[in-house]
């Protein structure tokens, strides 16, 4: 099979911009984008450098964007994107500073794993022998310490994009996994710095990290877990959780968004200096139009509404 | 300008309470320094099971610790062991029990003094990494659950589903970060620094800035893992390529049992990727063309879970008489349900879709002996002592030797982590007793001679990935599960002519930032090294044990070869002595299944 790659080059000893460069190899029918490469790197042009051991999707050093998404190049069959385009597009993963060509720098992802602390944090002396622990218990953790660490995940962060310090997918998939060990006794203190500003409430459930997750963690979801894991617990002082309470209060209220109130009540309708810092923005919608109406109307269906809320709520239990 | 841009938790760093601070002495880092730009108690190589191990042992007896390693931690080969971890916990079950199933899984060729700690020691370490925060699978009381591995008379292996090395290996990574550990993260190591002959450090190069550098050490780990990437397919990851048994041995230390080389029964042929023990262990069957559960005819006792190397025979001989299909035999996992497999069996079902495209729910998938592991290694005692002072080695670049002619399953991830520890806590206690100028940056500077002129060498019609495609492709074909003198030799004579081949290719990439090409032609070096020992071992062997099968010797032979062949570096190849084994109470008795 004939395999037209278009890879994205780069090397900063020559100072020059990056840019694409074209390859065609021949493979057979059920190689891999990995194979295709390395095929490049070891009988077409040595000077490509990429990172990759297992070809197993077990390591994770692969992660790299194929046809502009992130994916594990060992994981991912030609046969499988060929399809997409006349040729493969194959670029660094994103969100991070590439080093050479397919190389990224990783030392802000694993900072940011770092940062949540993730280590078992017991309580007390040990027991005897093993901690003891619920078979369903650790096969829900399992499912996340599947995480090989590859990176798809903070590749494809549309919050990374705009905003660096966010902890990002796979750390807060991490922090969930301590949070939820029946091992750890630290997950009160946990749940408040994952609380704080770039924690959970940062993500904006754009769902791309579990699209694209190549083992099936889904950091997402295991982000609002955490977020209901903390509300659980009562911890509420913070823009992230009022903001979703106003959010649900609000539709519950009127049947509608009061988007009047939103920014008001989170930031906290005491918070007065957080609130005038909103008032410049303000002002130029105000001219622009597009402040939204402090009185809205209750929707005619909102008893409705009301029963969805109660019918949920009393699901829940 | 050098530093520890990528380093774990360098900001974390202690001071040595053994050493000075690290000194540099002005001017560039291109100037030779008497003084090494890095230094540190113990320098541990290699960031996987054996290595983070040592590093968390030696680091808890009060040393000042590095790891070095040329790929991340996480990334390290010990992700790949699947199936789980060995120790004779249950109420029915005894570490002489455990030791006793080794030693016969061994074919008696494992020393059994080192058999003894391995299985006395296991269940402590196994409930320490449950403490470090091991999800280890539980039964319905909560406590600890088991599964039964090939070779093994009781169900002693613990394991995290189909993700036990990954499990294991995410949690030492996590205490390195608790610890504050200094890892020196994507450096390789080209060369052991040996003054006197005594193991002082090693010249390593930052990948990402290409620049060498001295690292001085009052103790060297070598902890890199296997050589199974000698062989094309292969179980193992690119990285593993015997860079710390080759490096060993060009510095003259003993490698011993390199024949041994463990051929996994369930391989995927077409990449050749693993699929756990894990599926025989939950009761899969092998079947052949005609639908048969073959093992029925070679270990009717145990069936699918004889130990490896009884496997890979009766697969290779259904294969070789016909009842194969397509160059494989058929694993089946079907009858266990869906809902075993997801709980226990997830990843080589994944595994199946992505590289054969097969659906093991649904369909059985083609497998074959595959190259797995290698049971030989840098010889060392039970401290993980090698015999140049200074110098220790533990995991599968190691040879303790605990494994003999044939590793059981689950006995590998136990072996890093049992004898890691040893080589770490050990390793500290020399270097508490040593004191003494270390070696300087010269050494640094004859590497970097070294590598200059291979990249001024010009390019010639051959390549470095050719070279190494040849090697991988002819000791598949001539070093097998079924070995004759003739292709033997042949592969002797091979590797050879791949050594010279070696001598004058060129490296096309001639940059300092990540320049792979350079390290995959410093890896195919290491490569031809560990190839050459297991090729002249197999000749020398002349018997059947274990792995190591003669099609001309079938039979055992416990009057002469009962012994470790050992290979000693010279110029012109391996110069080969005997190692007597270590019998402590078990005497080699007919070995059935």
């Amino acid at each position: 099979m004939e395999v037209k790659l278009k890879v994205l080059r780069y090397d900063p000893e020559t100072g020059k911009e990056p840019e694409y460069k074209r390859y065609t190899v021949d493979l057979p029918e059920s190689s891999t984008i990995l194979d295709s490469l390395i095929e490049v790197r070891e009988f077409h042009d040595g000077t490509l450098s990429l990172r990759c051991s297992c070809r197993s999707a077990i390591c994770g050093s692969c992660a790299m964007r194929i046809n502009g998404r992130a994916r594990l190049a060992c994981k991912t069959q030609i046969s499988l994107v060929a399809g997409e385009a006349d040729e493969i597009t194959v670029e660094p993963a994103g969100n991070m500073p590439t080093i050479k060509d397919l190389v990224v720098d990783m030392a802000p992802f694993w900072n940011k794993i770092r940062a949540v602390k993730p280590w078992l944090q017991p309580a007390g002396p040990p027991p005897e022998r093993e901690y003891l622990a619920s078979k369903e218990s650790m096969i829900e953790l399992v499912e996340v310490m599947n995480c090989i660490m590859c990176g798809a995940c903070v590749s494809d962060c549309t919050v990374l994009e705009v905003d660096k310090t966010f902890l990002g997918p796979a750390a807060l998939a991490k922090a969930w996994r301590f949070a939820h060990d029946p091992r750890d006794d630290s997950t009160a203190a946990r749940l408040r710095e994952l609380s704080e500003a770039s924690g959970i409430w940062d993500c904006t459930r754009c769902n791309f990290c579990v699209e694209v997750c190549p083992k099936d963690v889904k950091p997402m979801e295991q982000i609002m877990r955490l977020r209901s894991e903390a509300t659980g617990i009562g911890i509420t002082n913070n823009a992230g959780s009022r903001h979703t309470f106003a959010f649900t209060n609000t539709v519950k209220q009127g049947g509608r968004l009061n988007e009047f109130q939103m920014l008001p009540r989170t930031h906290g309708l005491l918070n007065i200096p957080a609130n005038l810092a909103e008032l410049p923005g303000g002002i130029r919608m105000i001219r622009a139009g597009k402040m939204p109406s402090p009185f809205t109307h209750k929707i005619p269906g909102v008893a409705h509404v009301r029963r969805i809320f109660k019918q949920f709520e009393h699901q829940k239990g | 300008m050098l530093g520890f841009r990528i380093c774990d938790a360098a900001a974390n760093h202690r001071t040595s309470v053994f050493l000075a601070p690290a000194r540099r002495t002005p001017g560039s880092p291109r100037e030779v320094s008497e003084v090494a730009l890095y230094q540190h108690d113990v320098l541990i190589i290699g960031a996987g099971l054996a290595g983070m191990r040592a590093a968390i042992a030696a680091q808890a007896e009060g040393a000042d610790v590095a790891i070095i390693s040329k790929v991340h931690p996480v990334r390290s080969h010990s992700n790949a062991a699947q199936g789980g971890i060995n120790a004779a916990l249950g109420e029915d079950d005894s570490w002489e029990e455990h030791a006793f199933d080794t030693i016969k899984g061994s074919d008696y060729l494992g020393d059994q003094d080192a058999i003894e700690v391995l299985c006395a020691e296991a269940g402590a370490e196994l409930i320490s990494l449950e403490r470090m925060g091991v999800i280890f699978h539980r039964g319905d009381d909560g406590r600890l659950g088991s599964r039964a591995f090939g070779g093994s008379s009781k169900a002693r292996t613990y394991f995290v589903g189909d993700i036990t090395g990954q499990a294991m290996l995410h949690v030492l990574y996590e205490q390195l970060i608790k610890h504050g550990l200094r890892v020196y993260e994507e450096w390789f190591v080209t060369d052991l620094i040996i003054d006197d002959g005594v193991c002082k450090g090693a010249v390593a190069m930052d990948i990402r800035s290409g620049e060498l550098s001295a690292i001085a050490a009052r103790a060297v780990i070598m902890a890199t893992g296997g050589t199974g990437r000698v062989y094309e397919p292969s179980t193992n990851a690119l990285i593993c390529t015997g860079d710390g048994i080759s490096l060993a041995y060009r510095a003259g230390a003993p490698i011993i049992d390199m024949e041994m080389v463990q051929f996994h029964p369930t391989t995927l042929k077409t990449t050749g990727a693993l699929l756990s023990e894990a599926a025989r262990s939950e009761g899969a069957y092998l079947l052949n063309s005609e639908g048969e559960r073959f093992m029925s005819k070679y270990a009717p006792n145990m069936m699918e879970l004889a130990s490896r190397d009884v496997v890979s025979r009766a697969e290779q001989t259904e294969i070789n008489e016909g009842r194969g299909i397509d160059g494989c035999v058929l694993l089946d996992v079907r009858h266990l349900g869906y809902d075993r497999i997801r709980e226990r069996l997830w990843q080589i079902r994944e595994l199946g879709i992505d590289f054969a495209g097969v659906d093991m729910v649904k369909d059985p998938v083609p497998v074959r002996p595959g190259c797995h592991y290698i049971m030989g290694g840098i010889k060392t005692d039970k401290e993980g002592r090698t015999s140049i002072e200074g110098l220790y080695a533990a995991g599968e670049a190691a040879c303790v030797s605990v494994h003999g002619a044939n590793r059981l399953g689950a006995n590998s991830l136990l072996d890093t982590v049992i004898f890691g520890r040893h080589a770490g806590v050990d390793a500290a206690a020399r270097a508490r007793s040593m004191d003494g100028p270390l070696p300087g940056e010269r050494y640094a500077e004859d590497t970097r001679k070294r590598l200059q002129s291979w990249l001024d060498r010009p390019l010639n019609a051959d390549r470095v990935g050719k070279i190494r495609l040849d090697l991988g492709n002819m000791m598949f074909e001539k070093v097998q599960v079924f070995r004759t003198e003739d292709r033997l030799k042949e592969a002797v004579e091979g590797v050879r002519e791949l050594k010279k081949r070696y001598e004058t290719v060129g490296v096309e990439n001639k940059g300092k930032v990540f320049n792979t090409d350079l390290l995959f032609a410093i890896e195919l070096g290491f490569l031809l090294d560990c190839a050459e020992m297991t090729a002249v071992g197999a000749v020398e062997r002349k018997e059947s044990r274990g792995a190591h099968f003669r099609v001309d010797y079938p039979a055992r032979d416990d009057a002469n070869w009962l012994k470790h062949i050992a290979c000693n570096y010279t110029p012109e190849g391996p110069k080969l002595t005997d190692i007597p084994v270590t019998i402590t109470r078990w005497q080699p008795q007919e070995r059935k299944y």
